[in-house]
């Protein structure tokens, strides 16, 4: 069946190297950055604090307290007043860290979660319908969260850990070479599994999201198809399927908690190796010569100096693992390409009525079958068109190709002479609207979504739309009228209330070209015809295309251009294709005996 | 926040580490044990060091030799203490972990049974995204302090250790020394109080950013075809800044947190050396003991550290249980009775006594709608958009309870029916029909136990068959959001083959072939009547062959029933339903009448 499109063109998850998704993943939030240097001087005063407090109290007891011939009160005072001015200066310098570094990520993130979510809305229609939402939504959500955990805490970690790393590993080096070489000699075996390591937490944190998103998906059809769960009392089916989503998403959570437990703890065990092994070497080349006493018990205290930022750094990574996971997500949003763009420098419509040209315009979902073959037709400026043919003839496809929801695979749609491709998003979305078939509404007042497309409309300018298309009465039944709350999705309203409201809409955005995709297919025929005769009126000198499955629509046309297997099979009046028996003939016999 | 308020907080905090510990005392106990092993660990390690130190490398530079036993045990002795510590770590990591995640699962699946219980009354309240939310993020921050928890309460043995030491080496200065928690507690209190608020804020304003996410993505459409994009973005960057500001508030107040705690163990220190060192000054004390409290007190930091880590996570994780208790508390689901409709058998027989209802007071949708429908036949519910009729739909099949009246199947009020008694009894077909992310089979069959052969009857009997053969697996094929996407008429056929498979004795049918061309509709309603299904139907409907199938039609206008009778009887007897039910044949001859002046125009 042409209308059911195959999974294609997904959204993606990009798949650079760990650096690159960083430095890319910064780039698009330059917040983080900006003014990191001080940010940086600030946490090495912080760190640096952590360090003198122990030495100032070290100082203390051995210069102080233990000083040669008794106690030396007064070196202690002012060590101990040293001591209070070096914890404030810290505990300043690390809150003035943590802030600056709160409100850059933060800030960067937001302007993260904006760019992804106007992304989103720029992907083509088939992209957006080949996603879930809940997977959509949770790029902007959560995986933006992962990435502030990591930025907040573990990004500036990893910073000063390394610093902190080369530091000791320059002083080390002073006291003795050799055993600095042994130092590294243990660690480096180290560094080099945590690399591959990292591909294995890589992998099962990707895991970890994937069943999220499922486990989401699962669990928003409780939500969303509350009433079809009630409907069928599938309570007990539903929740099994949750639980399964539920419990797949558990044991993959658990698979990556195993491999973080066993990353972190080696670094302890390449601790105590390196310490044996700094004991046993330092004794011999102390036994040679090589090395003093003193210089032996310091380098000892050097080692935990050492050791410190490593066991920090394997606790990191299990933070940076899940940051790169949940940036790869929201970079892969971002790389997804918004196949139908607007383009730089688009036309704009001169004013005045449009008209439109199909040339030998042919469509093809990805890796599925062509619905729409080589059709050339035009649409003459001021004409009002009606669509017609069999579900999967082809003619939703029309109706967005002509409002580009999509591109053409091949040909070209022409409006007011224009390419499609090259007008500007701006003046297409002015001039040309479509109703869909399921209006969908914001959870909000009436009016307010009366006036998505046109925010400026007052409550008068509402009232008027509303009598002019014959809705008034209908309005002010509702429980607080233009004030009435429509719910979730506007479902408390009826369906058929919801294409009152989706009309009403277009008709306040006042458009050059109308496109209706059986935008009335759940309003009472009385009303239909109402609206029918109110559009015509407000719809003459404008350009107007309506898909109908109601042929009632078809016999107010001017023109009528029949769909059949995704090819113009006829067009003409009304009066011409009955006369001339052929699909559409057949098509409004089978609907007069229907509706007569 | 009152002073109250404050210590609810952290009484509520302390409530879910208990009741955490409480669900899951093996994992978090094992955890907890782990976690001690390693701060026993870390004390012997400075231990075994210091004692290498002495014993064998001193020693060795004095005598300038050295035995390979000494050395071996040596190594041993260090390595073997950085095992059990590695064995600890691996210990409380793995146990935290699988606790947490247990946890997170055990309250998800609570919380996602509680959304299938409520009443639809109480899903139209809430946004899907904050459901979401609550079920994810809120699950997961509530549990979030028991990842560090083990931690902090293992290395309590380290607290233990150090304050008994203390103590026996001088109680004064023990004593002195131990300022140093009532502080911690007084700065918790402080933090708790201010963060309190903020993280509520915080978490509300996460669920709005997730809601508005989330509805702008479902009405995709809409924005895209109204080019609304820009103003999207607006409304959803206007909530990530509010979050943002919201976060960075939050931010201020743990980043002072955090530092001030860690300065607290270093101050206590200090008093303890300035009182020490006055007392050595004095002569009541030896300069050694000084030294040796003032080491002990060092080794507290650790654990008031991961202490606070808990307690940093509390106030977060506190405002995300409320939100989960709120759904967890949420009452309202549907009262099942006792009464059971006997299975198979004829056609229903429907009774429907006074019904009133309204979504907002004050404003009916139905108001006492009388209506029995005889065993076998089939009425046609027709009256103008927003009437009523959708309404009166979900009341039959007690989607929702009427407020006034009640509804009969077979003479038994439908209030006091089990659970699955009325869906075993009867279907409703929507006009919007939702489609599960599964195969065509489970769509259609749900947890009914029916053969291919009955899925294909029921596909074909709703016209479906033909498009289901064509997808790749025909019934294996996935739909629904993350598979093959079908059009409005494609769902509403599956639907209705979703409703048929079941030979309900009530099929009530909401407007659900409005979607569907004309042609095939007609040859869906002779295949249900010819099919012989053993059904009482009501169909909402506007289309004339739909009606015609009726055995009588009930005109609805306002939440009232105006008329009742044949569709002859009522073009006759009631003007709102000819009016209706006549529109397009007066539009057609209004038209055959005027001249053709509309292209000439403008």
């Amino acid at each position: 069946m042409a209308d059911a499109t195959a999974v294609s063109s997904r959204v993606g998850i990009q798949q650079d190297n760990a650096l690159r998704t960083v430095r890319r993943g910064l780039a698009l939030s330059p917040e983080i950055t900006q003014g990191l240097g001080w940010t940086l001087t600030l946490a090495i005063v912080a760190t640096a604090g952590r360090v003198i407090v122990p030495i100032t109290v070290q100082q203390t007891i051995d210069r102080g307290l233990n000083a040669p011939g008794g106690a030396d009160i007064g070196f202690v005072r002012s060590m101990l007043v040293a001591a209070v001015i070096a914890i404030a200066v810290t505990v300043v310098a690390a809150y003035q860290m943590n802030y600056r570094l709160f409100r850059a990520s933060e800030t960067g993130l937001a302007t993260l979660r904006s760019k992804a979510f106007r992304h989103v809305h720029d992907l083509s229609v088939l992209t957006q319908n080949t996603e879930s939402r809940g997977s959509l939504v949770a790029r902007v959500t959560t995986d933006v969260d992962t990435i502030s955990r990591f930025v907040q805490w573990g990004g500036l970690m990893m910073v000063i850990s390394i610093g902190q790393l080369l530091l000791a590993t320059v002083i080390m080096a002073v006291y003795s070479w050799q055993l600095t070489l042994l130092v590294w000699a243990c660690f480096l075996p180290l560094f080099l599994a945590l690399r591959f390591f990292q591909k294995l937490l890589s992998g099962a944190y990707l895991a970890v999201r994937e069943r999220l998103g499922a486990m989401l998906g699962a669990i928003s059809e409780a939500v969303v198809g509350a009433q079809a769960v009630r409907a069928y009392s599938i309570e007990g089916r539903t929740q099994r399927r949750i639980d399964d989503a539920i419990e797949a998403h558990r044991m993959s959570a658990t698979r990556a908690q195993k491999l973080v437990a066993f990353t972190f703890s080696s670094g302890e065990i390449v601790a105590g190796i390196a310490n044996a092994a700094v004991v046993v070497v330092g004794v011999l080349l102390g036994i040679a010569g090589d090395i003093t006493l003193g210089r032996l018990v310091a380098f000892l205290f050097l080692v935990t100096l050492f050791i410190a930022p490593v066991q920090v750094g394997t606790e990191v990574l299990n933070e940076a693992q899940n940051a790169i996971a949940g940036w790869r997500r929201v970079l892969g949003v971002l790389d997804t390409p918004a196949d139908v763009a607007d383009p730089p420098d688009g036309v704009v419509l001169a004013p005045g009525p449009i008209g439109i040209r199909f040339d030998r315009v042919s469509y093809a979902y990805p890796d599925g079958p062509t619905v729409l073959k080589d059709v050339s037709v035009e649409i003459a400026p001021k004409s009002r068109v009606a669509v017609v043919g069999e579900t999967g003839s082809g003619k939703t496809t029309f109706a967005k190709l002509l409002t580009r929801l999509m591109d053409p695979a091949g040909g070209t749609v022409l409006l007011g002479g224009h390419d499609l491709r090259t007008i500007g998003f701006e003046s297409l979305r002015e001039r040309v609207i479509m109703v869909p078939q399921e209006g969908f509404l914001f959870d909000d007042t009436l009016a307010a979504n009366l006036r998505f497309a046109s925010p400026g409309a007052d409550d008068a300018t509402l009232r008027g739309a509303l009598r002019e298309l014959g809705l008034a009465g209908w309005a002010d039944s509702l429980a607080n009228g233009l004030e009435t709350q429509v719910g979730q999705r506007g479902e408390s309203l009826s369906a058929g209330e919801r294409q009152l409201v989706a009309l009403v809409r277009a008709y306040l955005a006042d458009p050059d070209v109308l496109v209706l995709d059986e935008a009335t297919s759940a309003v009472d025929p009385a009303t239909e015809v109402r609206l029918a005769r109110a559009l015509a009126g407000v719809t003459r000198g404008r350009t107007s295309v309506t898909i109908a499955h109601r042929l009632s629509t078809a016999e107010a046309a001017d023109e009528v251009l029949v769909f059949d297997n995704g090819v113009l099979a006829e067009r003409g009046p009304h009066r011409e294709l009955v006369r001339r028996g052929g699909v559409y003939a057949g098509m409004h016999a089978a609907w007069v005996s229907s509706s007569g | 926040m009152t002073k109250r308020g404050d210590q609810a907080t952290l009484r509520e905090g302390f409530r879910i580490i208990g009741r955490a510990l409480r669900n899951e005392p093996l994992t978090l106990g094992l955890a907890i044990v782990g976690s001690a092993v390693y701060g026993l660990m870390t004390v012997a390690t400075a231990a075994v060091i210091g004692r290498v130190t002495d014993e064998v490398v001193v020693p060795a530079f004095e005598e300038g030799r050295t035995t390979s036993g000494a050395l071996w045990l040596a190594s041993l002795a260090i390595v073997g203490a950085a095992v059990f510590k590695a064995a600890g770590i691996v210990v409380r990591r793995y146990f935290a972990g699988l606790g947490q995640y247990r946890l997170n699962a055990r309250y998800r699946r609570e919380v996602s049974r509680k959304y299938l219980q409520l009443p639809l009354s109480w899903h139209h309240r809430h946004p899907t995204g904050r459901l979401l939310s609550t079920a994810n993020a809120d699950v997961e921050m509530s549990f979030w302090p028991i990842a560090p928890l083990p931690f902090a309460l293992g290395v309590l043995v380290m607290l233990a250790f150090a304050l008994v030491s203390m103590f026996i080496a001088d109680p004064i200065l023990a004593a002195v020394g131990m300022i140093v928690f009532p502080a911690i507690l007084i700065l918790n209190y402080i933090y708790q109080r201010r963060l309190s608020p903020l993280a509520t804020r915080a978490q509300a304003l996460r669920g709005d950013v997730s809601a508005v996410a989330h509805e702008s993505f479902d009405g995709a459409l809409v924005v895209k075809s109204m080019g609304r994009e820009s103003a999207e973005t607006e409304r959803f960057t206007r909530v990530a800044n509010d979050l943002r500001d919201s976060l960075v508030r939050v931010g201020r107040i743990r980043g002072a947190f955090d530092p001030v705690m860690d300065a607290i163990p270093n101050i206590g220190i200090l008093v303890v050396l300035a009182v020490g060192a006055t007392r050595v000054a004095e002569g009541s004390l030896a300069a050694g003991t000084v030294v040796q409290v003032a080491y002990l007190l060092t080794i507290t930091a650790f654990p008031v550290r991961a202490i606070g880590f808990v307690l940093g996570e509390l106030p977060s994780a506190v405002v995300s249980w409320r939100r989960v208790q709120a759904v967890r508390s949420a009452t309202g689901s549907l009262d099942y009775g006792p009464d059971e409709l006997p299975s198979g058998g004829g056609p229903a027989e429907l009774s429907v006594r006074g019904v009133g209802y309204s979504y907002v007071d004050d404003t009916p949708v139905l108001e006492d709608v009388n209506l029995d429908v005889a065993s076998g036949r089939t009425v046609a519910v027709v009256g103008p958009t927003g009437s009523g009729k959708s309404t009166l739909a979900s009341v039959l099949i007690r989607l929702v309870d009427p407020d006034t009246g009640a509804v009969l199947i077979d003479g038994v009020d439908l209030r006091g029916l089990q659970h699955a008694s009325v869906a075993g009894s009867a279907a409703l077909v929507f006009q919007q029909a939702f489609i599960f992310n599964d195969t065509v089979r489970d769509n259609v069959a749900l947890d009914l136990d029916a053969t291919d052969a009955d899925v294909w009857s029921a596909l074909d009997l709703a016209q479906a068959g033909g498009f289901i053969r064509d997808l790749d697996g025909a019934l294996d094929a996935v739909i629904g959001e993350r598979g093959t996407t079908l059009s409005g008429g494609q769902r509403q056929r599956l639907a209705l083959a979703r409703a048929l498979v079941r030979r309900p004795r009530l099929l009530v049918l909401d407007d659900a072939t409005s979607a569907v061309d004309p042609e095939v509709e007609r040859r869906i309603l002779a295949g249900l009547r010819d099919a012989a299904l053993p059904s009482t139907v009501v169909v909402v409907a506007y289309r004339r062959a739909t009606i015609s199938l009726a055995d009588e039609v009930v005109y609805v206008e306002n939440g009232r029933i105006l008329a009742r009778g044949t569709h002859e009887e009522l073009l006759g007897a009631s003007p709102g339903y000819a009016e209706l039910i006549t529109a397009y044949e007066r539009d057609a001859a209004v038209r055959e009448s005027e001249p053709v002046t509309e292209v000439a125009d403008g």
